[in-house]
């Protein structure tokens, strides 16, 4: 393969790993709390549905109805997106914290929410079959060039590296990045991270130490619905698809809780996880069916590639997660 | 907490509370889109109810009486069976294999090989992130939705190639006339009563019947069903005795799979006569939301499945007539009943129950 094939892959690898890494670690905070989240999928389905909406209004004329905004319409978009994704993950912590119920039929309840509001609401907003319009300029977040990309351009080697696969992504996925060292610092090095892991493995002796486990858990699951907001704006803010599309996570939300499995809920092995993930879906959309010589790999394996390798890795085939002990369980002051 | 409700109130009261509140939800949704949730109630309970209505409601509620047993044999083991809606689709393929496989004499004997290979397919697919769970401590919820996404593309796959009709849509064959199942207008007929030509709903509709009793007698009155319930209530006691997890979580799995897999003869067999991309329609997610709302208990089931039978045919007649709802509404739904009658259950339960314990305090 040749070395501008592989940077090529690599960076579509880059894009299509964001959004997985961003959602990942929005469950890393949820589940290193003790609250299992399989509603990360329709928390970004509908922030993406509300990121795309409300840019694509903010960016409308006044005449038409929108605010006829001339800068920043994408800014307009992701804050309204994280809203929409935190006011969800409220509803998660109502049910599982307050009300103690069942975390996994919340998350569902979420999912399915999403993914029948967003089309709802959409259609009847924008009469376009549930999609949002084309974003175009400033109501889209743009890949931004590095200083000094185009003048490295010609180095050998460090040059297309840095100008290809380093710069020219958007903001959000450097956002992304960034929030790995920034996550390990938190959950490892602050008061708040380590009252969080505890919160997660043994809350009684949280609550023994005078600590708040309910508003801790709180946090966590509202640091969880800002990430999947972001996430969620990223995929119609900041992919080529420039708008919302009906169910465009995709299972998304789901590949991103395997990643964390198979990171072992630690936040720089998530971005190996996601990274792989991303590698995988970046495979298969470029290469549509598989000629290995003896046969044909039909593209609907490749697509169903990162589903399979998913199950794979939870069976534990890669060695054993334990996740956080006290997951899943609503914490009972009193027993 | 259930020791101070009356049974009436556990059973009747709070889940009626519960629908009410995810209703009410989804109006405040239909008035936040502009339109008269009112009107809109209307216009479903007479889609649905309809003379050219019914036929199709009470073809979804076979649907749904299969998928909603799937997930409530499951809950009993404490499984979430997330699974059924890909379970149903590969037991689509089965009962197309056993259709297309003979030219069959009689209806009744294709039925029952069909419903056979539809189950066999169906726990099959099951049987994996059964054994996962068990085995190997991959979460069921999460190994059971990539089998679903899995399950999609292989039925793809299926369908535009080895089992593609000759022809550009990505089909199977038609099945042989013998494979046809008789709908209730043919069975109507008999007894002299008229009933819609066109509606879908056919024999199947019967055997989901069955099978509401045949899963009361196996969960509630048989030594597997004790087990079932055993394990779902606390794996410790059930190891302590002597019932291995393993095995019960394998056949809980199994049962659900092959419930979930009988939705294909309604479907693939009843209805398309052929093997169809989607033949499941998202059925096998709406079981989720009637497994919670009839609390797991067949009765429970029926009544659930009936009701989202009533929103699924209402739902598209509404979506017809007000052009500001689309169908996914039912979606929007689906997910406030499972949120309500789910995960927010103790929103009505915890006052209700206090409620209760005050009126009990209170000498008479």
């Amino acid at each position: 393969m040749e070395f501008l094939t592989i940077l090529q892959l690599l960076d579509s690898a880059t894009r299509l790993s964001a959004p997985l890494l961003l959602a990942c670690l929005a469950g890393l905070y949820s589940e290193r709390a003790g609250i299992f989240d399989i509603g990360l999928e329709g928390k970004m389905l509908a922030g993406a549905f509300v990121a795309a909406a409300m840019a694509a209004t903010a960016a409308l004329p006044v005449d038409q109805g929108g605010w006829g905004m001339t800068w920043g319409a994408a800014w307009v978009g992701l804050f309204f997106g994280i809203l929409m994704s935190v006011v969800l993950s409220l509803v998660h912590g109502l049910a599982s914290i307050t009300l103690q119920g069942n975390q996994l039929i919340s998350g569902v309840a979420i999912n399915f929410f999403a993914a029948g509001t967003t089309v709802l609401v959409g259609q009847n907003w924008f009469h376009m079959g549930g999609q949002t319009p084309q974003l175009k300029g400033h109501a889209r977040f743009e890949s931004i060039t590095l200083p000094g990309a185009e003048q490295l351009g010609d180095v050998p080697v460090i040059g297309p590296v840095y100008e290809q696969l380093i710069s020219g992504h958007n903001l959000l996925v450097y956002v992304a990045l960034a929030m790995v060292p920034l996550t390990w610092w938190i959950l490892n090095r602050t008061r708040f991270g380590l009252h969080l892991r505890a919160a997660g493995e043994n809350p009684a002796a949280v609550d023994t130490a005078g600590i708040n486990v309910i508003r801790l858990r709180y946090s966590a699951v509202i640091i969880c619905g800002i990430l999947c907001g972001v996430a969620g704006a990223y995929l119609s803010l900041g992919t080529s698809a420039a708008g919302f599309l009906k169910d465009m996570t995709a299972g998304k939300g789901f590949i991103a809780l395997a990643a964390l499995i198979f990171a072992k809920w630690r936040p720089v092995p998530a971005l190996g996880a996601c990274f792989l993930f991303g590698l995988l879906d970046a495979i298969a959309n470029k290469y549509q069916s598989l000629d290995i010589g003896l046969f044909v790999v039909p593209v609907q394996f490749m697509q169903a590639l990162p589903y399979i390798l998913t199950v794979v890795i939870l069976a534990g085939f890669v060695g054993k997660a334990i996740p956080p002990k006290a997951g899943g369980e609503p914490y009972v002051k009193e027993r | 907490m259930n020791s101070t409700l009356p049974k009436w109130a556990d059973i009747i009261l709070i889940p009626l509370l519960n629908l009410a509140l995810a209703l009410l939800i989804a109006g405040l949704v239909v008035v936040f889109i502009g339109e008269d949730p009112l009107r809109a109630l209307q216009l479903i309970i007479q889609g649905a109810f309809a003379p050219w209505g019914i036929g199709f409601t009470l073809y979804y509620t076979t649907n749904f009486i299969f998928t909603g047993l799937a997930v409530a044999v499951a809950f009993h083991a404490r499984l979430f069976n997330i699974g059924g809606e890909g379970q149903a689709a590969i037991a689509g393929v089965g009962v197309a294999l056993v259709c297309l496989a003979f030219d069959w004499p009689h209806w009744s004997i294709a039925l029952l090989a069909a419903m056979l290979g539809g189950m066999l397919f169906g726990a099959g697919w099951a049987a994996i992130p059964a054994y996962l769970h068990a085995k190997r401590g991959s979460h069921i919820v999460i190994t059971t939705i990539m089998f679903n996404l899995i399950a999609a593309s292989l039925i793809n796959f299926l369908l535009v190639g080895p089992m593609q009709a000759p022809g550009m849509a990505p089909e199977s064959s038609s099945f042989p006339a013998g494979a046809s199942l008789p709908t209730l207008h043919d069975m109507l007929a008999v007894i002299g009563v008229a009933f819609d030509k066109n509606a879908p709903v056919n024999v199947s509709l019967f055997i989901a019947l069955a099978a509401c009793v045949l899963v009361w007698l196996l969960v509630w009155k048989s030594r597997l069903g004790f087990e079932l319930r055993a394990l779902g209530h606390s794996e410790k006691a059930a190891v302590y005795a002597g019932i291995s997890p393993l095995r019960i979580t394998m056949i809980a799995m199994l049962i659900s799979g092959a419930l979930a897999g009988l939705l294909a003869i309604n479907t693939v067999m009843g209805e398309a006569e052929r093997l169809v991309l989607d033949a499941v329609q998202g059925a096998g997610f709406v079981g989720i939301a009637v497994a919670l709302m009839g609390r797991n208990h067949p009765l429970g089931v029926l009544l659930a499945a009936f009701l989202f039978g009533i929103l699924y045919q209402g739902g598209s007649e509404l979506a017809f007539e007000m052009p500001g709802i689309s169908r996914e509404m039912i979606v929007v739904i689906q997910g406030l009943v499972i949120m309500f009658t789910g995960s927010l259950e103790n929103l009505v339960r915890m006052p209700v129950t206090r409620l209760f314990t005050r009126l009990k305090r209170r000498p008479i």
